[in-house]
């Protein structure tokens, strides 16, 4: 069996996807860690378009971008699917799984304003969620039904994340009175075991988050 | 027989992917023409969240975003599949579509909205992710080898409709001297009969661009 290795970034959600999508999947792989602001030999030859992680290496062959990654992992493991059988269905999840690149583009404003500018990044996030917690998630308990799929994969974020940024940003986004069915989907996400397993301890990822923001308000 | 209706616009390069696909695999459809300008309310119906088009109707149910109706035609319609087979080719053909629409048209749009003092900036990124699609090219005759496939469908924008915009600003992006490789793929993909009978009229399409350019706010 080929070897799979995956190149990543620890406090990053979209390395944090793919580790979920393998754990699902019973797949062996071995973990690289990279640091981003000195990028390794390895990850520029097998990113050079983009040269970010996560990047998943299956035999020789490197595959960049997390969305692109997860369609792999799904169709090379097709043991407990991450999608739905049923054509229509595949691309309905495939239609919020695209939705969610608009709502990674507000939560990077989010994270990234300040000011007034936080206020309307913030308000543009809710209206955002909104849409996705009635049209997406609707009564289910997950964008999987009964237990998670690719699309709750790719709005992890949501959960650990974005707690962890409201609390550096102090102003609150995903609460029970704004978002009451999507802050419980969060809340189930966050307390299944392949995620509470593999996500940075709160403490780190709040240290980590709160020395990135410094970082660029001094910028 | 199934139904299948799909909701366009003559000028929308992301439309036309659509009907591509679907002529290439020779599903019979009902075109609507949607006036984006005056939004009907069968697309407000249809796509209520964006509010765009293409959207493809198919026993009923609606589909929205151009790579996901793309996906859904593929897996749909099993003639002439425009995603390659192997799970590593498909890999390759998404990421490259993505970059497409995440990156390189993002980055040619950026130069027509850009203020002068910025522009030279904004050109040199779109040149640069154009020449970043070129080294994919290399000497294959499409991206998606002999034939056309989801590559070639995803860039129909730099096939046909650069060339176009090009025209309407008196920008030039790509020329023979330094993109040779893409230009040759432009000639080959503009001939290719299934991409030929998917294509809006190019005098009309500059006559739709040029409005825009000329606007004092333009100026090249």
């Amino acid at each position: 069996m080929a070897e799979v290795k995956l190149y990543g970034f620890w406090p990053s959600p979209f390395s944090h996807r793919i580790i979920w999508a393998l754990k699902l999947k019973g797949v062996e792989y071995e973990y690289i860690e990279e640091d981003l602001s000195n990028k390794s030999e390895s990850l520029l030859k097998y990113n050079p378009v983009y040269k970010k992680t996560p990047v998943l290496v299956h035999g020789d062959k490197p595959i960049a971008e997390s969305l692109v990654i997860l369609e792999y992992i799904e169709e090379t493991w097709p043991e407990n699917p991450l999608l739905p059988k049923d054509p229509y269905e595949r691309a309905m999840a495939r239609f919020w799984i695209q939705y969610g690149v608009d709502t990674v583009a507000a939560l990077r404003a989010f994270y990234h304003g300040s000011g007034e500018e936080l206020e309307k990044a913030a308000k543009e996030l809710l209206e955002g969620l909104k849409i996705l917690e009635e049209q997406g998630l609707g009564d289910k308990k997950f964008f999987g039904g009964e237990s998670m799929n690719l699309v709750d994969i790719s709005y992890g974020a949501l959960g650990y994340w974005l707690a962890a940024v409201e609390e550096a940003k102090g102003v609150k986004v995903l609460e029970p009175s704004t978002l009451p069915r999507l802050h419980a989907w969060a809340k189930n996400l966050d307390e299944l075991p392949v995620v509470k397993e593999n996500i940075p301890a709160s403490d780190k990822m709040m240290a980590y988050l709160t020395a990135a923001m410094n970082r660029l308000a001094k910028n | 027989m199934a139904e299948v209706k799909l909701l366009g616009a003559w000028g929308s390069p992301f439309s036309r992917r659509v009907e591509m696909a679907l002529k290439l695999k020779g599903v019979e459809y009902e075109y609507i023409e949607e006036d984006l300008a005056d939004k009907s309310p069968l697309l407000l119906k249809c796509n209520p969240i964006h509010k765009k088009v293409p959207v493809l109707l198919h026993n009923g149910k609606t589909i929205a975003e151009s790579l996901v109706i793309l996906e859904y035609i593929d897996e749909t319609w099993k003639t002439n599949p425009i995603f390659p087979e192997d799970p590593y080719d498909k890999a390759m053909a998404r990421f490259w579509a993505k970059f497409l629409d995440d990156t390189c048209m993002p980055a040619i749009w950026k130069i027509m909205w850009s203020k002068e003092n910025q522009r030279e900036k904004a050109i040199e990124e779109a040149i640069q992710h154009l020449k970043t699609l070129e080294n994919e090219l290399k000497d294959k005759k499409f991206f998606g080898g002999e034939t056309i496939g989801l590559v070639d469908i995803v860039a129909n924008f730099i096939g046909f409709w650069l060339g176009a915009v090009q025209e309407a600003s008196g920008m030039e992006l790509v020329n023979k001297e330094n993109f040779p490789v893409l230009c040759r793929w432009i000639d080959e993909y503009v001939n290719c009969s299934v991409v030929k009978q998917n294509l809006p009229p190019r005098d009309e399409l500059i006559a739709f661009l040029q409005p825009r350019f000329s606007a004092s706010s333009w100026k090249y």
